[in-house]
Formats: structure tokens, C-alpha cells, sequence
């Protein structure tokens, strides 16, 4: 059954690939918003969806592409696991697929890993229509080039992901969260330098003023870790955590006219203020922007992204006329462009999602 | 011999002391750690500058020469074998750590430095680098990533992909590209973790930014001992049922513990069928409630013994034995092989019975020692290179083990890589289009083939020379494709 739907799309791929006429692939849409309008015919990952093998004593689980992402972390709740990138979910309705393809990571990601630390097989159809495997399901693997990895954040423009195999974990047995009032720079500061300490830190967010800090572990653990730090308790912090995964916070409610930029920087790098509102995740490492369209200079966001290691995308609203994803070096140009030679030459997959041509 | 006009090429980019090609000088270059397999290079060069690397790169392009970098030459799939037309491209002298950044919490370095070296220079700031192959003091950083090693404490930690934050690396045509940021993303394709165990295909590495972390406030590890291997294996899932992710989680069969026992006296029970090393860190009252739950699963679980480490010292008692393991398999025996295949976890006890079996059967010893928490299997085949014959029977032997791997749903190498000695199991583990898939990756970076051609990825020709073409349902897939 499962087997005919992905034979079937195969045999669809070849036949756009013969007439030259893009795919759009599309999950439950639910990060439609996220990178360049594509154009094409569309197929929809969703009738491909169920776990294929989960045992939880092995941390790993198989899911096809259209399983979704509340489904599968439901099963992984009932043997008390979960995807430790705290996947953001942004509307009901995400797939496993979109995510991996999507390649973004919540806000446990710099204390456990981002989905591409997590992802250990993969199964995709290339631009010819072929059904390929990489990686597997044990957690250490090095034979072949890591194609699980390429695939996970590729926007589907290398190949359709159809079966994905992660690493899962324990969920924690404690977990509290501490606020602080500080002013924004104090906050990174403070972050960073917790970080350097062994303390059972699982997120960082500041947002309005206050600094939130999880942690999570084993319980004593934890109450140790919240006396050292010290601070407030925050209550109904599930909630918190998952309206930033999620971007339900107030934070991300963009009024007429403004856009949201995503910042990936180095966990030090200053706190700047671009004339927007900021709100900072991931012990500094990850900083939103939002502002009104023109206030928020492109070119000014771009400098300091790189100039502190990083890099900037435009992640919602806003035409995309300067790109939405941080222009690549030359010589890194040309290696995409010969991946994505080497996994779909007639360029059908997703055509232009990332950068112009793919 | 190096083509005369390629010698003075060369020798016009790199000091004299830098570029080597009498027998005498190029013969230590000859192999790395897996011995079998031995090649003399053509010359063996030593820049100590990126500037150098980029010219020897170029030079070699134009020229069509084949170019194999090499770090420390502890690789054990002879990834770092010399080939007979080309140069051997040495990062020995990139040995600097060129900063350390303790707030951000990373160090960047060159690729000659050390593993162990890293978190040496970290200790001082609390801090060090996680990823800890049992060859630590010995391999390199570029190494390391070129094999995406791993270590004992890579179920909690990661493997070196997760640890390492930015490369700079030169393509064969002398460009050179950045990877990966200081930030924990980067835009575009994940070419960071394509580089990240590619074995030295695709670029050569020049620097390395990789990420630290805080040094455990406390850790403890429980020696315990079992009267049956498949009791010792169920610990092991029971262990990770519990909601417990050990900092380390070995297991060693007796004939492994005997061994070591003669050779570090790190005080294990031998008369046990397996002992399992389970260690827990973190801060303090972490350690103490996890290592409670150990003890307790481990006694459920049938331990005949549990002893867990006092102090520090004893702590490394207990490890030395584990991190022993290969010197101390070498002095039993004249020539040791080194399996490294993962399977799931479940399927231990059938691979185990198995390798017992074949054991007998090929009249070979075997000591196993086991990243049992990530399902790792180390298999040390013993045998002596100069009785007639024995050498072919451990491959034999070897790639029985593996094949049984891919059986059982797991991989022919873990963490040791591809390298020379797996490309005819690669061809059972993946079907002629992945192995296509493969080749354009490499093509995409080297369309040429000259960075360490013939290695990590049998082409579809080899495979059939092998015999070894994966065939599915019967029938040969794609009957099209030329195998000769
Ligand atoms: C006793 C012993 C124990 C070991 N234990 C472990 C273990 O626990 N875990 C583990 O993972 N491995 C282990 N190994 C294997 C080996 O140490 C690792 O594979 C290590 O990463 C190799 O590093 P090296 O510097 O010696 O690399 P080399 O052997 O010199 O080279 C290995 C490969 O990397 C490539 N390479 C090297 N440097 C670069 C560069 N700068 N740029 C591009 N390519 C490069 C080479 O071409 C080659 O393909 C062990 C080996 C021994 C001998």
C-alpha cells in the first residue's frame, strides 16, 4: 500500500522530469511561510504517513514522511522519549517530512541537538525518480557520505523525503523555569557564561525585559541548578516554551507592514538594536527581529549576521526581493549548484525554494 | 616516481625539509593503523601553511595527481593508504591551537593538533572537547573530522559531527571555502556535516572550529560483571529503558578482560562472561541519584557484581582497562583486526553467538569489546601475518562479521570509516543507485577523482569485480550499467 504511493510518485517525478515541469512538495503546509514561493505541480506528502518501527530501548524511531509531527511525538510521550530538538510545530498539522526538510530546531536545540544532529536515516526521491536510502537506523554510522544530513534543511530541493529514522531521548524527570529581570546585553552575558558551567540548562529566552531560563534532569538536579541560579519561578512554563517554539508569544504577532528576521549568530556577539523588537533564544545564538519592512535594513541585519559568524533570513512577511536566505560565497554557490546537478539536474524538486535555480 | 615536471613544481612552492620522495623518507608513510595493507607514495609533501596547501593543491589538479591528505595515520580502514602516483599530503605541521574563546565556549585550531590536545588547552577554562576516540592522544583534529570519529562518550556527547561548529577547507582546485559558522547554523546545504566523515573525498581540511563544553562537575563509573554475555546485553537496554543516557556505556567479553587484566590491573573480574563500565556525570546530585538507578537496574538485571568508582582514581582504573583494550589485544597476539560494525542493539546476542561460532570455525581468537550504549561492536580477530594464510582468513572472518551487520539492519563501520578495507561491504550495505548517489557527491567536488581516489566509495565496476553487487529479489538491477 505504502509501498504503491511512494512507487507512484517515482513514476510521477519521472514523468515531470521528462516534461520538465516543477514539483512543489508540500507537508501540512504549516511552513508554507518559510523561504521562496515555488511553482509546480503539487505533491503532498500526507497520504505517506505512520510509524514503521520504534523500539524505544534502541532511542530510535522510523516514520514515513506524512506521519504528523503531533502523532509521532504522542507515541514517543507514551514510552516517555521525545525529540529532544523540540521540533517547532508553527500550525497544526506539520508533518515529520516538512520538518526534517525544513531543517529549524526549537528551543532546546543548543542543549540537545538540532534535527540534523538527530537524524540518522533518511529515504528520498532524487529529481530522476529514484527511491534511494542513506544512513540507517543505528546510531553511529559512517558508511557513505552523510546524505541524511545534506537532505535535513535541503527544502526538499535534492529530493522528496519519504522515510526519515531519528535519534530519540528520555524525556527529562524534572524540568523548572527561573526569570530574571536585566537589561538585554546583561542577559547574554549571563547566558553565556552559565553555559560554561555544568548546570541542566535546556533553553534560554529573553523577551520583554525578562530572561527565562529551563532546566531540566534529574530532580535534585534541577532544584540545585534553580538555587544556584536563583531568579523567580515562572509558572505554566510549558506553555511559554511552546508558544516560542511555536511563535504564538505576543512577540511574533507582526502588526501591518512588519517582518520577522532570524538571526543565527555566535552566542557572544552583541546585543544590537536594529529598530525592531528583539527577542533572543538559544544562550544568545538565536535572535528575532521584528520591525516595520523598511526600518529593517536588509544589508544592515546581513552585515552583522556575518560579521558575528552567522547569517540572516527574512522568515516572514516581506517580498523577498533582497533574498530571503543569507547570499553563499562563490565557491560554496557553485558546490550547491553542483549537488543539486548531482540529485535533480532538470531541476523539478522545489525549483528556487532556497536561492534562484533550486 | 613523481613525474619530473610535478618534482619541480613542488619543489618551487615548499621548502626542501617539505617535500620528500627517497624510499627512505616516504616509507614511514607507507600505511596507517590497519597494517594489512601497505603502498609507497609517489612523494609525500609537508606544507605548514594553508598559502602551501592551496599551491600543492593546485599543482596536483593541473597535473592530474592523486592526493591523499593525511593526520596522525592512526586510521584503521586504510584511509590514509598512499597511492602509488600520488603525493601524500601531511597536515603534521599544522599543529597550532590558534584560539580558545571560553565564553562562547569554542577553540579553533589547525587539523595537525591532537584530540587529546584540545582539551588540554581547554582545561584551563574549565572546559574541554568531548568526543574522545581511544586513539586520542595520538590522532589528529583533521582526522577526526575526515572519519566523524566517535568515542566512549559519544551516546551522551555526540560524534565528532556534533561537535564541530566551522571548517576551512581547500577544494582540488585550489579554492577555498568556509563551512558551518560560529553561530549554530548556517544557510544553506549542511556541507559542514557532507565534509564531516567524507574521508577525505571531498576537500582538505585546514581549520577546525570546534565546540566545548563545561567539564562535569563530578562523574562515576559502575563496574559491573555478569555470568552470561546476553544477561550483560539485556542490562544494557535496560539501562536506556529506565530514562537513563549514560555518559559511557561499555561492555567487554572475558576474553578482552583477561587481556587487559594482564596488561593495566585495572582490578575486573575474570571470571565474569562480560563486564559492563557504565558511567554518569554531571553536577553532583545528578550523578548521585542516576548512579542509584544504575546500581539498581544492573542488580535487576542479574549483575553478579557491581563496583562503582570511589574517586577519580579509581574512576581511571576502571577506564584504563577499557581504553587499553587494542595495546593490550597486541601483546597476546602478533597481528590483531579490528572489526567496527553497528548493529541495533536487540541483535546482540545473535552476533555475538555468531562470532563465537565462526571463531572456532576459522580457528581464530576473538576478544570483543562493545560500544554497547550505541551499539558499536569492536571484534579484535587475533592472528599471526606470518603463518601462511592466517592473514586472508581474519578478512574472511571479518567481513563475515560485517556482512552480518547489514543483516541485522546495521552498518559496516561505525566510526572507523570506509577507508580501502570496507569497499566490498559497502557494496552489500547499499544498492548500485545509492553508490551512484555517492559518486556524483564526490564528482561534485572532484569531478577529476584525484582526492584519495579509491577509497569510501566502491565505484559500480569494483563491486562487480567483487562479486559482490547487492541483488535485489533475485535479480541484478539495472543490468544496464557497465561493471567492467
Ligand atoms: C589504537 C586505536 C584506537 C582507536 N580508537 C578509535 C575510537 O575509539 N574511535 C574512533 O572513531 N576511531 C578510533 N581509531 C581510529 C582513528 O584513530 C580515527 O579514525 C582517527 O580519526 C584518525 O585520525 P588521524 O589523524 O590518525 O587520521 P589519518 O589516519 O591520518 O587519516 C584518516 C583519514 O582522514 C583523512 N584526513 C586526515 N586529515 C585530513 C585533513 N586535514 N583533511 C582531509 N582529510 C583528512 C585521510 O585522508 C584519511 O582518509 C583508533 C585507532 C587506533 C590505532
Amino acid at each position: 500500500m505504502s509501498d504503491a504511493i511512494v512507487d507512484g510518485w517515482c513514476a510521477r517525478i519521472r514523468d515531470c522530469a521528462a516534461r520538465e515541469a516543477p514539483v512543489a512538495i508540500v507537508g501540512g503546509g504549516s511552513k508554507a511561510f518559510y523561504g521562496h514561493r515555488v511553482d509546480g505541480e503539487t505533491l503532498d506528502t500526507r497520504e505517506h504517513a505512520g510509524i514503521v518501527d520504534y523500539e524505544p530501548t534502541e532511542l530510535v524511531v522510523t516514520a514515513r514522511a506524512g506521519t504528523p509531527l503531533a502523532d509521532l511525538e504522542t507515541a514517543l510521550a507514551a514510552e516517555r522519549q521525545m525529540l529532544a530538538f523540540e521540533p517547532p510545530h508553527f500550525a497544526e498539522g506539520a508533518t515529520l517530512g516538512g520538518t526534517v526538510a525544513a531543517g529549524l530546531s526549537g528551543p532546546r536545540r543548543p542543549y540537545s541537538g538540532a534535527v540534523r544532529d538527530l537524524v540518522l536515516g533518511i529515504r528520498v526521491i532524487d529529481g530522476h525518480g529514484r527511491h534511494l536510502a542513506f544512513g540507517g537506523r543505528v546510531m553511529k554510522n559512517v558508511a557513505g557520505f552523510d546524505v541524511s544530513r545534506l537532505m535535513t534543511g535541503a527544502q526538499g530541493t535534492l529530493g522528496v523525503i519519504t522515510e526519515v529514522s531519528l535519534k530519540c531521548l528520555p524525556r527529562p524527570a524534572a524540568e523548572t523555569t527561573r526569570v530574571f529581570e536585566c537589561p538585554a546585553d546583561d542577559a547574554i552575558r549571563r547566558v553565556n557564561e552559565w553555559s560554561g558551567h555544568p548546570l541542566p540548562l535546556s533553553a534560554t529566552c529573553y523577551v520583554d525585559g525578562r530572561l527565562a531560563v529551563r532546566l531540566s534532569g534529574a530532580a535534585p538536579a534541577v532544584e540545585a541548578a534553580a538555587r544556584k541560579l536563583g531568579g523567580d519561578a515562572m509558572p505554566d512554563a510549558d506553555t511559554f516554551w511552546r508558544s516560542v517554539r511555536d511563535h504564538a508569544h505576543r512577540f511574533f504577532e507582526r502588526g501591518s507592514g512588519e517582518v520577522l528576521w532570524r538571526l543565527s549568530v555566535k552566542s557572544t556577539a552583541p546585543f544590537t538594536d536594529f529598530d525592531g523588537v528583539q527577542l533572543v533564544e538559544w544562550g544568545g545564538a538565536l535572535r528575532w527581529v521584528r520591525g516595520a519592512s523598511p526600518a529593517l535594513d536588509a544589508a544592515r541585519l546581513r552585515a552583522f549576521a556575518a560579521s558575528h559568524g552567522g547569517h540572516a533570513t527574512l522568515f516572514r512577511g516581506g517580498n523577498g526581493r533582497d533574498g530571503i536566505f543569507h547570499p553563499l560565497a562563490p565557491a560554496v554557490m557553485t558546490l550547491h549548484r553542483s549537488l543539486k546537478e548531482a540529485f535533480d539536474p532538470v531541476r523539478v524538486l522545489n525549483r528556487g525554494r532556497m536561492y534562484a535555480g533550486f | 616516481m613523481l613525474d619530473p615536471t610535478v618534482h619541480r613544481s613542488l619543489a618551487a612552492v615548499l621548502p626542501a625539509a617539505s617535500l620528500l620522495t627517497a624510499p627512505e623518507d616516504t616509507k614511514p608513510y607507507e600505511c596507517d593503523g590497519l597494517t594489512l595493507y601497505r603502498e609507497r607514495p609517489a612523494a609525500v609533501v609537508l606544507p605548514d601553511t594553508e598559502a602551501q596547501v592551496v599551491d600543492v593543491l593546485k599543482l596536483c589538479h593541473l597535473a592530474r595527481v592523486p592526493v591523499v591528505a593525511r593526520g596522525a595515520g592512526t586510521s584503521l580502514s586504510g584511509g590514509a593508504l598512499p597511492n602509488a602516483q600520488g603525493v601524500v599530503l601531511s597536515l603534521a605541521k599544522f599543529r597550532r591551537i590558534l584560539s580558545i574563546d571560553p565564553l562562547a565556549r569554542t577553540a579553533v585550531v589547525q587539523p595537525g593538533v591532537r584530540n587529546l590536545a584540545i582539551s588540554e588547552a581547554a582545561a584551563a577554562f574549565g572546559l574541554y572537547y568531548a568526543p574522545d576516540p581511544s586513539s586520542q592522544i595520538a590522532c589528529s583534529i583533521g582526522g577526526n573530522v575526515a572519519e566523524n570519529a566517535g568515542g566512549v562518550h559519544c551516546l551522551k556527547y555526540g560524534l565528532t559531527v556534533h561537535n564541530v561548529r566551522k571548517l576551512r577547507a581547500v577544494l582540488i582546485d585550489g579554492e577555498i571555502v568556509e563551512l558551518g559558522g560560529d553561530a549554530l547554523d548556517s544557510a544553506g546545504y549542511d556541507l559542514l556535516a557532507l565534509i564531516t566523515g567524507s574521508e577525505g573525498l571531498l576537500a582538505v581540511i585546514t581549520e577546525i572550529t570546534v565546540k566545548l563544553l563545561p567539564k562535569p562537575q563530578c562523574a562515576r563509573v559502575a563496574l559491573a560483571a555478569f555470568d552470561d554475555l546476553e544477561k550483560a546485553g539485556a542490562a544494557v537496554g535496560a539501562v536506556i529503558a529506565a530514562g537513563i543516557i549514560p555518559a559511557g556505556l561499555e561492555m567487554m567479553d572475558q576474553p578482552a578482560t583477561r587481556a587487559v587484566e594482564d596488561f593495566v590491573h585495572a582490578d575486573y573480574p575474570l571470571d565474569a562472561a562480560a563486564v559492563l563500565l557504565v558511567e554518569s556525570d554531571g553536577v553532583n546530585e545528578e550523578v548521585a541519584a542516576e548512579m542509584d538507578e544504575i546500581k539498581r537496574v544492573l542488580t535487576e538485571s542479574g549483575a553478579t557484581s557491581i563496583r562503582v568508582s570511589k574517586d577519580e582514581a579509581q574512576r581511571l582504573l576502571f577506564w584504563s582497562g577499557r581504553k587499553a583494550a587494542f595495546p593490550a589485544v597486541g601483546r597476546i597476539s602478533p597481528d590483531y583486526y579490528c572489526i567496527d560494525g553497528t548493529i541495533p542493539r536487540r541483535a546482540l546476542p545473535r552476533v555475538l553467538s555468531a562470532i563465537e561460532a565462526w571463531s572456532v570455525e576459522y580457528g581464530l581468537r576473538c576478544a570483543n569489546v562493545f560500544h554497547a550504549g550505541d551499539g558499536n561492536l569492536h571484534p579484535l580477530i587475533l592472528f599471526d601475518a606470518n603463518v601462511e594464510g592466517e592473514s586472508a582468513k581474519a578478512v574472511a572472518f571479518g567481513d563475515r562479521i560485517l556482512g552480518l551487520c547489514i543483516e541485522v539492519g546495521g552498518t559496516v563501520t561505525g566510526e572507523h570509516g570506509v577507508g580501502v578495507e570496507k569497499l566490498k561491504t559497502m557494496c552489500e550495505q547499499f544498492g548500485t543507485e545509492e553508490l551512484a548517489a555517492f559518486l556524483r557527491i564526490k564528482g561534485a567536488f572532484d569531478p577529476q577523482g584525484l582526492l584519495n581516489p579509491g577509497k569510501a566509495v566502491p565505484t559500480l565496476a569494483r563491486c562487480a569485480e567483487f562479486g559482490r553487487m547487492r541483488v535485489h529479489a533475485g535479480e541484478l538491477r539495472h543490468p544496464d550499467i557497465p561493471r567492467f
